[in-house]
């Protein structure tokens, strides 16, 4: 059984990541930099519950925050650029951010033992749930319910005119810009949230795997924040969530019977899905179908 | 006093004059025509309003307000809204969502809270955008997507959401293309209606039917400089406008 939960620890912690992508492709931007933000919240999570001795939650307040604060950052000089121009400055952005952990030292001892994370080997021992004595039940739990909440946040703000705003944006620009939205604004919003979304999950992370290096953090991980909600559809939240059990959970631990086979199997598969469902697993037509069936009357979103 | 004053405007692309030292006055309540034949700078006399690329010289003042410093989201809340001569809706959003995104006047600012401005739902505002489609005669067709609905409809929207911004000045760029007669009449009508309304209006068009019919007073363009202005009857009288739209030499 604790197969499937540690599964489900995966299933979660990537929602999370392609949630962080979503919001922002709602707004026309493809960003390369969510791994960045993800490493960054798992930096700084793992640092704070090991070497400063914080509890889980504040951790991963503080971890969200930062990663909001550095999206921000990143967003209003990365933004100026569109298209593959600012594919390229988000790519370039995680590569720095995988090559500062790369060289980053901060170990302190603590009890004879020197901890925290150390360049290339990484950074070990981040043992909070071990050391809590939480079972990987209750750790699957935990990470589940910060993935629904995200969820219903996202969701919300998806039907808020705010929701409509970004659709808007990442329309038309230039029709945007004429009735008086702020692209700007948006955009950056848009990434800040995005930010925190990643610094959340990046910080979970941290923890449930106990141990994080750089090379978790580079432009594999980069591309399946952008996978699942592209493989999932821009249509609705929910479309990520399908699309990161069916790469986690079917593609990748599914498939595993077949050795070595798996991997080419498993870029065919991809390119099947998207050209069986070029607008995402849940497309507008099916998402109406959803609705009809579980009797929601109101099909204004 | 004038509402818009553009003083000696000028646009160039590479050696292109798109627009050369233009000079116009637009007075509030006035439904002023800009005609001219293709490529005279009407489009980019619009663009240089919105501000979509800047001056190459001149300034361009409305409401005694320099506009030179402003970018486009910010001349919309002063009060300047537009069509576009393509239209350009929001394709996936529906009808109704279109006009929701477009209330961004200072006017909705005041009204609605921050909360209720950008995180509220769709309840509380539905009267001044039903208002709106009844307005254009899209009332049944509020829930379907931009997209789907056919190019008149389009078109309708696409006046009704720059009206959603509360325009005092509303730029209209060729808004009869592709229509048929009767919908040119609906156009004007809803034209005059608009200007009933207190908002000033600047037309940009090529059917001449409409703009001799509706407007007050009419500028006529000619490779970016103005060559006329006058009232209408004064417009179709002058020499030079016949020269530039029935050719001969010089």
């Amino acid at each position: 059984m604790d197969f499937y939960f540690g599964l489900a620890q995966i299933i979660g912690v990537h929602t999370l990541l392609g949630l962080s992508a979503y919001i922002v492709l709602l707004t026309g931007q493809v960003s390369m930099a969510q791994a960045g933000f993800f490493a960054v919240g798992a930096y700084a999570a793992g640092m704070l519950t090991v070497l400063a001795g914080w509890a889980i939650l504040p951790a991963l307040a503080a971890s969200s925050l930062l990663g909001a604060a550095v999206a921000c950052a990143v967003g209003f000089p990365a933004l100026r650029v569109k298209g593959l121009m600012l594919v390229i400055a988000t790519l370039a952005f995680g590569e720095a951010v995988r090559l500062f952990f790369f060289n980053f030292d901060y170990q302190v001892a603590r009890g004879g033992v020197k901890l925290g994370p150390l360049g290339g080997e990484g950074f070990r021992q981040i043992r909070y749930f071990p050391e809590n004595g939480w079972t990987t039940m209750q750790v699957m739990l935990f990470i589940w319910i910060f993935v629904v909440l995200v969820m219903a946040i996202l969701w919300w703000l998806d039907r808020s005119r705010y929701g409509a705003v970004l659709r808007a944006v990442g329309e038309d620009e230039l029709a945007a810009q004429s009735v008086g939205i702020n692209l700007t604004a948006v955009k950056v919003s848009a990434m800040t949230i995005g930010g925190a979304i990643a610094g959340l999950g990046g910080g979970i992370y941290a923890h449930y795997t106990t141990h994080i290096e750089h090379a978790s953090f580079g432009i594999l991980l980069a591309t399946f924040a952008l996978a699942y909600p592209i493989l999932g559809g821009l249509g609705s939240v929910f479309g990520t969530v399908v699309a990161a059990i069916f790469v986690q959970g079917f593609l990748v631990e599914g498939l595993r019977f077949l050795g070595d086979w798996r991997n080419l199997l498993f870029g065919a598969l991809i390119v099947l899905a998207m050209n069986l469902r070029p607008k995402g697993f849940l497309d507008a037509p099916t998402l109406r179908w959803i609705r009809r069936v579980f009797g929601g009357k109101r099909g204004a979103a | 006093m004038a509402l818009l004053e553009l003083k000696s405007v000028s646009r160039h692309f590479g050696g292109v004059r798109a627009v050369d030292g233009l000079d116009l006055v637009i007075e509030p309540g006035q439904i002023f025509g800009l005609i001219g034949p293709n490529g005279s700078g009407k489009s980019t006399t619009v663009n240089l309003i919105t501000g979509l690329f800047p001056l190459t010289s001149g300034s361009i003042v409305f409401q005694n307000e320099d506009l030179e410093k402003l970018p486009t989201h910010l001349r919309l809340q002063t009060g300047i809204a537009r069509t576009f001569q393509n239209i350009r809706l929001f394709g996936q959003l529906t009808a109704w969502q279109n006009l929701w995104v477009a209330q961004n006047s200072p006017a909705d600012w005041a009204k609605r809270g921050f909360f209720s401005r950008w995180l509220g739902g769709q309840s509380g505002v539905r009267e001044e955008i039903s208002q709106l489609l009844e307005f254009s005669g899209l009332a049944h067709r509020q829930d379907e997507l931009a997209a789907n609905l056919a190019f008149g409809e389009q078109r309708r929207l696409e006046l009704a959401r720059a009206l959603a911004t509360r325009p005092k000045l509303i730029l209209l760029d060729e808004p009869a293309a592709g229509m048929n007669t009767e919908e040119i009449g609906q156009l004007r009508e809803r034209i005059l209606k608009i200007r009933a309304q207190g908002t000033t209006v600047l037309l940009v068009e090529h059917v001449m039917e409409l703009v001799m019919g509706v407007t007050d007073r009419i500028a006529v363009l000619n490779f970016g400089q103005k060559i006329a202005e006058g009232t209408p009857v004064e417009v179709q009288a002058d020499a030079a406008v016949r020269k530039a739209y029935l050719g001969g030499g010089e």
